[in-house]
């Protein structure tokens, strides 16, 4: 039998899953690319630009650009990752007194101080009790270990609720708008149709249960049976915190609606403003009281954002409530497939539920540095909002939480008619335009989704305070530039 | 309106469809007993370290620096540890700027994929490109990943070994694909058998099916054969004619317990046999830090190397890599050590020598103290285990053992395990877990219980399997 001429070979783009072939381009790809290949110029030849360095603003890595990790969530994972360290003297000089117990507690949880050992698959049970108990603090209600599942960071359980989900095309998730690539690409994956709801941005991004119920309906209406609604809270790209009564709101409707509430936490300790305070759905839910049996929450949070940013290790947690027991195997059964997330990523997870408290001999020390991160954010945050509202044809509404700004624009017809000529969408040619002029790399509003016709992008907070200025001030050179260009 | 909770009726089907016994009924049922205070023996997973195996000193060395950089300034760095682990973890450290926190490349970090290649390079002799190796959190994201871009709908069909390791089977269901089985030969040591593979396929095919990909896993699990130069040959001759994407789960590939047939590489073979077919054949493998004698499974650190496969597919799949952001940072540090280990000449060289030798040792030992052992038991037949890390006893029960089994709604082995697990606090997989002949079964133990405990257990095993066969013994054989 002849082989089958290469041109058919079995993998070529022509015979993969048509889901594949259909997530978007990541990252704004075009313009990480573009970024990438500018910064390996840069380094052959640095006169190349009118600039030194890409500065990154696209992505969320904070360590990437300085931040420092905690050094006592750092001393643990070490002395966990190389026990032996714990039998010398010499080692009590070089660690803090207060790391060293909590390393040796740690050991003490994870069955034969194996840190090298796949765990239970829903994560090593004494970590999960003491995120229990951090989430029970938190929140000031119960939180049981056998509902938390650890994770590696937050996109797997994202796909894993996906994948339990959802049957087929006409299954439906609720997601916002702006929202990340995270569950549109998840929602792309699974073949499920996303029935998309706008965030309202005059209402500093508030979710409208009026526009919810409207598109639940427009959903319905063509035969999708609407499953879930995603709500990110502090918002990504968008920054808001949500205020009580509309998450209250939230919950309503998802049990009206019999709708299984997704709520991504993950920036819950990035709350920039004394005017709003972080409540986890759960909270809010338990305090409306709505028990296990009234609505089905599944929660997320990760140890790659907050004041630790650790986003490279990978831990992250989902907890599970409000669903029977024949549904919790399956959760279970598809979280087993991959064995269980990394150890390291676990221990990280319940450090940052359980950090130094007052009297531990590193208290001190951790809370300078969580203040000096989290008031930096702020003021980094403050300084772009402030900036973006004093440029021409931009908005900008204020960062009260998660890691971005995420700008309007009001791009004139010459400009869109400019983007529309090179083949591209008017906020990706802006956002181009801006990194070959300044070296900044932005993601635009189209990779988040955005009310048609309208047009944003989306910027970090991480700015290290040095270049916080020069930041501004080649932004605006070029947005006065551009908009000098393009005036209609 | 009132509310309905989700029912397990309105989750996914393909979700319902997946089995994955490896942390399935029995595993659950050993967590209850161990809970009620019995000792239980886990042999369930290949998870070395939960067994007593130490870590190989080194790795952690540079590790807990790469956790800790703070370290590296201390004074007294230098009095616990060792030159080249600080030398190593600066290495690393220089690779990953913002350190273990900070999101790599979503391929992996490129030093470190550049390790992986020149690892591949020593190992085959053949040069390997960087660009076509993709880190991974643990080599089953990278095989799940792979699967998900393969599989279009319910008519594609991917060639799976029978006995294999679940995760294969669960994630075809998962994504909606068909199995299509081979069979290896028990009575051949689990070997190859080329003729009902091409069955397989043509009964697949004649049922409208489309195969897409053939999975290998060499050595073998649960079998644990190793492959022979002359198979690989044949797999990958049948896999250019049938315009097969080949699936290489070469993961315990540092286990071989045989001089026979000591491992070599699908991709070396590949490129010996030269020609087009060297050219045209598509080839993904798989690796981890996992297994061998590194044991690190709690790492999550792993990797996938493409081989023939076009330019725009790669990056297909690098979009789907792209959605998880990027794989564990210190799970890709000790990629990178693995790959590229302590020198002769290196401070730490004759340590970790010594500590990798005494385990693969071991491991050998132990294979055959158990291969032995259960050899030795009424109604067992054990082949040798020529690599990985398990034991896949046969066990013959009797016809008043299924049928009892059968009217307590048990599959026939795993009653036989869950009486086992019961008696003796051994937690094995039943072989339905794996896939078996009709009427045939095994279990899967592991071969990592300290060899010092090994003994008792096997005699603990015997005692229960002896008395287990007089109780249930045909009554027309008295």
């Amino acid at each position: 039998m002849s082989p089958a001429p290469a041109s058919a070979r079995a993998l070529t783009v022509d015979s993969l899953n048509p889901k594949v072939l259909a997530l978007a381009d990541h990252f704004g790809g075009a313009i990480a690319r573009r970024a990438q290949r500018m910064q390996e110029m840069l380094e052959k030849d640095p006169g190349s630009y009118p600039f030194n360095e890409i500065i990154y603003c696209n992505l969320s890595n904070p360590h990437s650009l300085g931040q420092q990790p905690n050094k006592f969530f750092h001393e643990v994972l070490a002395l966990c990752d190389y026990p032996h360290l714990l039998h010398w003297s010499v080692t009590n000089s070089i660690f803090s007194s207060d790391a060293i117990a909590r390393a040796r507690e740690i050991l003490d949880l994870i069955p034969g101080r194996a840190t090298g050992g796949y765990s239970h698959c829903q994560g090593t049970e004494g970590l999960r009790n003491t995120i229990a108990v951090g989430i029970a603090s938190r929140d000031g209600f119960p939180c049981y270990a056998e509902d938390i599942f650890l994770t590696d960071g937050a996109a797997p359980p994202v796909h894993m609720v996906m994948q339990l989900l959802i049957r087929g095309e006409k299954d439906g998730i609720l997601c916002p708008v702006p929202s990340q690539f995270l569950y549109t690409s998840s929602m792309v994956l699974c073949g499920a149709t996303l029935v998309p709801y706008y965030l309202d941005e005059s209402g500093g991004w508030s979710v409208s249960i009026s526009d919810l119920k409207k598109h639940l309906d427009a959903g319905r209406s063509e035969g999708i049976t609407v499953r879930g609604l995603v709500v990110v809270n502090p918002g990504n790209p968008t920054g808001q915190v949500l205020v009580g009564e509309n998450q209250c709101e939230i919950v309503e409707f998802c049990r009206s609606e019999n709708l299984v509430l997704i709520a991504d936490e993950v920036y819950q300790e990035n709350v920039y403003t004394d005017e709003k305070k972080f409540n986890s759905f759960k909270k809010i839910a338990r305090s409306m009281g709505y028990g296990e049996g009234d609505i089905s929450l599944i929660s997320f949070h990760s140890v790659s954002n907050g004041y630790y940013g650790e986003c490279g290790r990978r831990g992250g947690y989902m907890e599970v409530t409000g669903f029977n027991s024949e549904v919790r195997k399956q959760v279970y059964k598809v979280a087993s497939l991959s064995a269980c997330s990394n150890i390291s990523g676990q221990i990280l997870m319940s450090l940052a539920m359980n950090p130094p408290m007052v009297g531990d001999e590193s208290y001190t020390f951790y809370q300078e540095e969580r203040g000096r991160i989290i008031l930096l954010l702020s003021q980094c945050a403050e300084a772009m909002v402030q900036t973006f509202n004093s440029f021409e044809g931009m908005t900008c509404s204020k960062a009260e939480g998660a890691m971005f700004v995420f700008p309007s624009i009001r791009l004139t017809k010459k400009a869109i008619a400019a983007a529309e000529a090179m083949n591209t969408k008017p906020d990706v040619f802006y956002a181009l335009r801006l990194l070959e002029s300044t070296g900044i790399v932005v993601l635009p509003g189209s990779v988040f989704g955005q009310v048609p016709g309208t047009w944003h992008f989306r910027c970090t907070i991480l700015q290290p305070e040095e270049k916080v200025q020069l930041f501004i001030y080649r932004f605006k050179a070029f947005h006065e530039a551009f908009m000098g260009e393009f005036h209609d | 309106m009132g509310r309905k909770g989700l029912d397990y009726e309105d989750l996914n089907e393909n979700v319902k469809k997946v089995q994955y016994a490896v942390r399935g009924e029995l595993y659950l049922r050993a967590s209850e007993l161990q809970k009620e205070g019995k000792r239980i023996i886990f042999t369930n997973v290949g998870n070395p370290h939960a067994l007593g195996q130490k870590p190989l000193t080194f790795p952690r060395q540079v590790v807990a620096l790469c956790q800790a950089p703070f370290l590296l300034d201390d004074p007294n760095v230098g009095l616990i540890f060792p030159a080249d682990a600080i030398a190593r973890a600066k290495h690393y450290l220089a690779m990953a700027p913002g350190g273990l926190g900070a999101y790599s490349d979503s391929r992996g970090i490129p030093g470190v994929r550049k390790e992986v290649a020149e690892f591949i390079q020593r190992r085959d002799g053949y040069p390997s490109d960087p660009e076509l190796i993709y880190l991974t959190d643990g080599a089953s994201k990278g095989v799940m990943q792979m699967l998900n871009a393969i599989i279009r709908n319910g008519r594609d069909g991917i060639l799976v070994p029978v006995p294999q390791y679940p995760l294969y089977s669960a994630a075809i269901s998962l994504f909606g694909g068909s199995l299509v089985p081979y069979y290896l030969d028990e009575e051949a040591n689990w070997g190859l058998d080329l003729v009902n593979t091409r069955q397989s396929v043509a009964a697949a095919r004649s049922n409208g099916i489309t195969i897409r990909a053939m999975v290998i896993i060499n050595p073998g699990n649960p079998t644990g054969q190793c492959l022979s130069e002359a198979n690989l040959k044949e797999i990958l001759n049948f896999c250019y004619q049938e315009n097969l994407v080949l699936l290489a789960d070469e993961v315990y590939q540092q286990n071989v317990y045989q001089d026979e047939r000591p491992f070599i590489s699908s991709r070396k073979v590949l490129f010996d046999m030269g020609g087009p077919i060297s050219r045209e054949v598509q080839l993904v493998s798989f690796h981890t830090v996992s297994k061998g004698y590194w044991g690190e499974c709690g790492q999550r650190g792993g990797y996938f190397e493409m081989t023939n496969i076009p330019p725009k597919t790669v990056d297909e799949i690098y979009k789907v890599a792209s959605i998880a952001l990027s794989p564990n940072v210190p799970g890709q540090i000790f990629m990178g050590l693995m790959m590229s280990p302590p020198k002769p000449g290196d401070i730490s060289y004759p340590k970790f020598a010594t500590e990798s030798k005494s385990i693969l040792d071991s491991l050998r030992r132990r294979a055959q103290i158990m291969t032995d052992g259960f050899n030795s038991c009424r109604n067992v037949v054990c082949n040798f285990t020529e690599g990985a890390m398990y034991s896949f006893p046969q066990i013959r029960l009797p016809q008043r053992a299924m049928d009892t089994a059968r009217s307590a709604g048990k599959e026939p082995d795993v009653f036989y395990c869950l009486k086992l697990l019961e008696a003796t606090g051994i937690s094995t997989v039943p072989g339905s877990g794996f896939g078996q002949k009709e009427g045939v079964f095994h279990l899967r133990t592991t071969i990592l219980p300290a060899e010092e405990d090994m003994p008792a257990i096997m005699s603990s095993f015997k005692k229960f399997n002896d008395s287990f066969m007089e109780q249930y013994q045909d009554y027309s054989k008295l």
